[in-house]
């Protein structure tokens, strides 16, 4: 930081109190206090904002209960093999070390009028500001004949980690000329394009390594995100292996059978090897247990990311109702930063900026083919609106192509360096 | 050359801009422009036998993808907007030759631009001739006609307020890194204010052609360009 007029007189303001009252500065008692529940893309970021803008006036507690997280996004390029395990998992050491409070814990309730968060662990954290950002979970019952104890027989992979390692092991264990049925999950749900992009990772492994394997997609939508691009890239790079039934073709009529392996889509069923089930989705289970959900997410307030049940409680990424934004790691990243000013603002007096929101998903559908589509956002009264977009188009040349990949790999860097510094 | 410099610059250049336009809207003239090219020999040939040298040579541009000649080591900075589609054309050119950093801003071409229409004009008249096609013969796209791009005076000398700056910085380093990383996406740290404000205007006015860029600028107010380019103008180590 260079040195300025404010800085300065912010600097001997804060020497002059702590002559005045070394031992209440020294404990950090006084500081107003924010609790962020959830470390992925939301949580980490907002908890990392408001941490290094506030310099130390707010104490930040960040509760998260994996030691190394695995991003969701790009967890479909490790499926595929463009990247490994390694590559996606972070720790919170920076953090850390940056003066935030990293507790490894989950949480399990939410006193509203007490204003305190109780830990699995036994302990209680009182907050002035809470910030959930606690991703998605399943809704019980969406797919007939799949529950979460049948993750393991039939994995959804749509929380990184053991499960994509898990589905992953699952491709590698294919017999030849086997058969991937996927379960796509209905709207809304965490990242659009990435059930598809993941069709697409599971054809590449399949076209290096059993190439007359069979992919099934069952899907209860007439359309998805990028649809046009991914067809085109099926078409291009995987002819006649990847058979999407959407809506029209019963797509939406599936139920699975985990102990025999099979999957009946509008009636007929099929043996397969290898069954990836996304459920449709809501809010992850603290938003609900925190009662600020309405139906499965989080009503928001579009100009500052809080709760509309509560002014004190701000919801971020997946499990915010807000509006256009889609359910993506950059979206929760991009209302962080809204919400840590507003957030520092209401605890410190610092300045508020007006809100501005922004979204790009890269998506890879062969080896140096990527793909992007975005927007930005502003506030209305009711919603967070889109203002401006743009997408892909089908038929771009392939220096283009490996050029959007290759800023999708600069984008990884970036914005998990903007989230775990 | 600093903003307050630049400025006067353009309140002196501004007097005869109007004149100049109306005979820009005219076709240059190819001979007038091969005088204008000593400007650009020392380092580019151009004609008969030319060969690469400083910079690229200059045969067959119109109509080319820029940054696409084998055996030139081009700028990363002009890689990039080649692949992401940019085409010489008269168009192209007059934004290029009036503030090259507009289009490329790691160019190593060290020239700070030609601010007379009249000039550029006759200049890309001349260097027509030595392209098999150009695009704008005359019964082809209108696209002779000189234009002026050039930042608004003023917009040059808003001087941004980093703290907004800072606050709006969140936007960007969800994919430019703050520690100035340069792989996959271009670092924007500690650029000179001055181009930073040029590229971003020319990502807005879509001379630049990067869709996710021309989105964020797209919406950015004079003040906010300011702010950013003021911000990480001076991101230091400690800052990151």
């Amino acid at each position: 930081m260079t040195l300025n007029r404010r800085t300065f007189l912010g600097t001997t303001a804060a020497a002059a109190t702590t002559l005045a009252a070394p031992n209440v500065l020294a404990q950090g008692a006084g500081k107003p206090r924010v609790v962020v529940i959830g470390g992925g893309a939301g949580g980490a970021t907002a908890a990392r904002y408001i941490a290094k803008d506030s310099d130390g006036a707010i104490d930040v507690t960040l509760v998260e209960p994996t030691r190394t997280y695995f991003t969701c996004f790009f967890s479909n390029l490790y499926i595929g093999g463009f990247k490994e395990i390694s590559d996606i998992g972070h720790t919170y050491g920076k953090l850390a070390a940056a003066g935030i409070n990293v507790l490894h814990d989950w949480a399990v309730d939410v006193d509203r009028d007490a204003k305190t968060v109780t830990l699995a662990g036994g302990s209680t954290l009182p907050y002035d500001k809470l910030i959930l950002s606690p991703g998605i979970d399943f809704v019980d019952g969406a797919v007939e004949g799949w529950s979460i104890e049948a993750q393991n027989a039939m994995p959804h992979a749509y929380k990184a980690g053991s499960q994509s390692e898990l589905l992953r092991a699952q491709l590698e264990a294919m017999p030849e000329g086997g058969t991937f049925a996927m379960v796509a999950p209905p709207n809304p749900y965490r990242c659009p394009p990435g059930p598809y992009e993941r069709v697409s990772m599971v054809a590449h492994f399949m076209k290096e390594n059993n190439p007359t394997a069979k992919i099934i997609v069952a899907d209860p939508k007439p359309k998805f995100s990028k649809m046009s691009l991914f067809q085109e890239g099926w078409n291009k790079h995987y002819p006649g292996m990847v058979d999407w039934i959407g809506e029209e073709f019963g797509g939406g009529n599936v139920s699975v059978d985990p102990a025999n392996m099979t999957v009946t889509i509008d009636g007929e069923e099929t043996q397969v090897d290898v069954c990836n089930v996304i459920p449709a989705q809501k809010a992850g289970r603290i938003a609900e247990m925190a009662g600020v959900t309405d139906g499965n997410w989080a009503p928001v307030n579009p100009a500052d990311m809080s709760a509309r049940a509560d002014a004190d409680v701000y919801v971020l990424g997946d499990s915010a109702e807000q509006g256009d934004m889609p359910k993506s790691g950059f979206a929760a990243n991009s209302q962080a930063k809204v919400c840590a000013n507003a957030v520092r603002g209401a605890l410190t007096g610092s300045k508020v900026f007006p809100a501005k929101y922004s979204n790009t998903c890269w998506s890879l559908i062969a080896t140096d083919d990527g793909v992007k589509v975005g927007a930005t956002y502003e506030p209305t009264e009711e919603k967070i609106a889109s203002v401006d977009s743009f997408i892909s188009e089908t038929g771009e040349d392939s220096a283009l192509r490996k050029a959007t990949y290759e800023e999708s790999e600069g984008w990884y860097t970036g914005i998990t360096t903007d989230m775990f510094g | 050359m600093s903003v307050g410099c630049r400025s006067l610059f353009f309140a002196l250049a501004a007097g005869c801009l109007a004149c100049a336009t109306s005979a820009a809207a005219e076709e240059g003239d190819p001979e007038a422009g091969k005088e204008v090219f000593d400007y650009c020999s020392g380092c580019h040939e151009v004609g008969k036998g030319a060969e690469h040298g400083i910079g690229p040579h200059l045969n067959g541009l119109f109509g080319r993808q820029a940054a696409t000649q084998v055996g030139f080591p081009y700028s990363e900075s002009f890689k990039r907007a080649g692949t992401g589609g940019l085409e010489w054309h008269a168009e192209t050119l007059d934004v290029f030759l009036e503030n090259p950093t507009a289009i490329a801003s790691g160019t190593r071409m060290s020239f700070d631009g030609l601010p007379d229409p009249q000039e550029r004009l006759d200049l890309i008249a001349y260097l027509r001739r030595f392209s098999d096609n150009p695009r704008d013969i005359p019964e082809a796209d209108p696209t002779i006609q000189g234009s002026d791009h050039d930042l608004d005076p003023e917009i040059l000398a808003l001087v941004g307020d980093p703290e907004y700056g800072e606050y709006l910085s969140g936007e960007c380093v969800a994919c430019h890194q703050a520690g100035g990383s340069n792989d996959g996406i271009p670092s924007i740290v500690l650029w000179p204010e001055e181009d930073f404000v040029v590229a971003m205007h020319a990502y807005k006015n879509k001379q630049r052609n990067h869709p996710v860029m021309q989105m964020v600028a797209g919406r950015l107010g004079d003040e906010e360009i300011a702010a950013l380019a003021a911000y990480f103008g001076q991101l230091t180590e400690q800052k990151r």
